[in-house]
């Protein structure tokens, strides 16, 4: 499972990548993987508040819908419009292509609570 | 892997998209040993199935099966099942796993002299084959040793390791067989036909997309689409309940809902455009009004669109009729469609 070094982990399995003092998120490789077959994503809309630790948007597979829980607390800035036509760049490059939402970060000291990439992989066995 | 009427079985293998398209294209391979086999024999067999099921089992030749429900005395579902005659007095019935003590216990409570009843489900594994290339499989994997069943029939074979019913039925709405044997030969079959399809490009299949392939033939699921709050009528079921039959328990309810109609009806639908996929328990409004809870959705991987099925009033009930399924507070444009979703 590919758990790049540069991110960090929320427990639910989303990534934040710092971005000049802005949080890109997205869901992990193995998130993505447990999902599999993304055929919907229900974006936040962009100046929408998220809230660490709570529901920010919805993936949904063939099998499921899925929450998928903002790791930070911020204002979203932008959305990925490009999961409106194409969900599967969730599947398919989820750390890359298939980020969900880019948001200020209103409250930095909540990075500390998140893991590193050795913590993630032991999260989920690896 | 999920429980899923007391079994503990796998939603999907490679990916329920995967195993949808192997299915509809080439060939696939479901587990089928979560469900019950029930044996019926007796001098009064056929009788006393005639009182307990819908459709007619008079109707049925030598290994020939026909689909039927199990009603409770108000005309409401207890189980969809389908009875098989293996022989002149003998009949095998294969009902939904989660309802197999149920439905036996319910047989048990209406049984007569000179019928037998054996739940022989625990002891029986099951296999189907489903895809336009099972055909194919069938003649490597008994080499010419017994003929194809034709389409709804069954027949037996002596195998090594047991005795194997091979059925031409399915949940998918392609061509195929299951197979119904032993629990102890079920590894080597699976193996054994897992390895004769390899290059037919069979993949195994799980309860996801089970689902999918069923949902969009319209086939319903007891517990989501069928319950004992709705009568086969309701359902749309008319062509597997014989009212000419003088008795069987529900028919007063069939009879009166035959004559001055049903007041629901279920029905498909199709979302329109690109919309999140529907599921069980979404809200159906018409012209603003709730009228319905959707009993199954999802979105159809071969049809690429959110496709679902809801009881709603009669008045509504009709091919192309608009509606509105709301999904998480907003509400999203479908039309009411013809039965199967997936014409060929």
């Amino acid at each position: 499972m590919n758990v790049p070094e540069d991110l960090k982990y929320s427990e639910t399995h989303e990534w934040v990548r710092l971005e000049g003092g802005q949080a890109r998120v997205g869901i992990t490789d193995h998130a993505q993987a447990e999902l599999t077959d993304v055929v919907y994503v229900e974006l936040p809309k962009i100046g929408a508040k998220v809230q660490a630790k709570a529901p920010a948007a919805v993936v949904e597979s063939v099998k499921a819908a899925g929450d998928i829980y903002s790791p930070i607390t911020g204002t979203v800035v932008a959305v990925n419009e490009a999961l409106e036509n194409n969900p599967a760049l969730v599947n398919t490059d989820p750390h890359g292509e298939g980020w969900i939402f880019l948001a200020t970060l209103d409250a930095p000291e909540e990075l500390a609570q998140l893991k590193d990439a050795a913590e993630y992989r032991a999260l989920i066995g690896e | 892997m999920v429980d899923f009427g007391g079994w503990h079985m796998p939603v999907q293998y490679s990916g329920i998209l995967d195993e949808h398209h192997a299915v509809r294209n080439k060939l696939g391979v479901f587990d089928i040993s979560h469900m019950g086999e029930v044996f019926v024999s007796g001098p009064q067999a056929s009788a006393w199935l005639n009182i307990l099921l819908t459709n007619n089992v008079d109707r049925l030749g030598l290994g020939e099966c026909q689909y039927s429900f199990l009603l409770n005395e108000r005309g409401g579902i207890i189980d969809d099942l389908l009875v098989y005659r293996l022989e002149e007095s003998k009949y095998l019935l294969v009902v939904n796993a989660s309802m197999i003590d149920e439905d036996v216990a319910w047989m048990q409570s209406h049984l007569r002299p000179g019928v037998t009843l054996e739940n022989r489900s625990n002891e029986f594994a099951g296999i189907a084959v489903q895809g336009p290339c099972a055909a194919q499989l069938f003649d490597r994997f008994f080499e010419g040793k017994i003929s194809r069943p034709a389409r709804n029939e069954i027949q037996r074979y002596e195998a090594d390791c047991t005795t194997v019913w091979i059925a031409r039925t399915g949940y998918t709405g392609e061509d195929g067989f299951e197979l119904f044997f032993k629990a102890e030969c079920a590894a080597t079959i699976w193996d054994a036909i897992l390895e004769k399809g390899a290059d037919l490009g069979i993949k195994p299949c799980g309860l996801g997309a089970r689902d999918t392939l069923r949902l969009e033939m319209c086939y319903p699921l007891n517990g989501s689409d069928l319950s004992p709050d709705h009568t086969p009528l309701e359902a749309g079921m008319s062509f597997f309940v014989d009212l000419e039959k003088p008795d069987f328990i529900g028919r007063a309810k069939l009879a009166e809902q035959h004559k001055s109609g049903v007041p629901r009806r279920l029905v498909p639908f199709k979302m329109k455009g690109n919309t999140p996929p529907p599921r069980a328990h979404y809200t159906v409004f018409k012209d603003g009004k709730p009228i319905a809870q959707t009993t199954s959705g999802t979105v159809s991987p071969t049809l690429g669109i959110g496709i679902g099925m809801a009881y709603v009033p009669t008045e509504f009930a009709r091919i192309n009729e608009e509606i509105e399924i709301d999904i998480r507070g907003r509400r999203f444009p479908a039309t009411i469609q013809k039965k199967p979703l997936h014409k060929k």
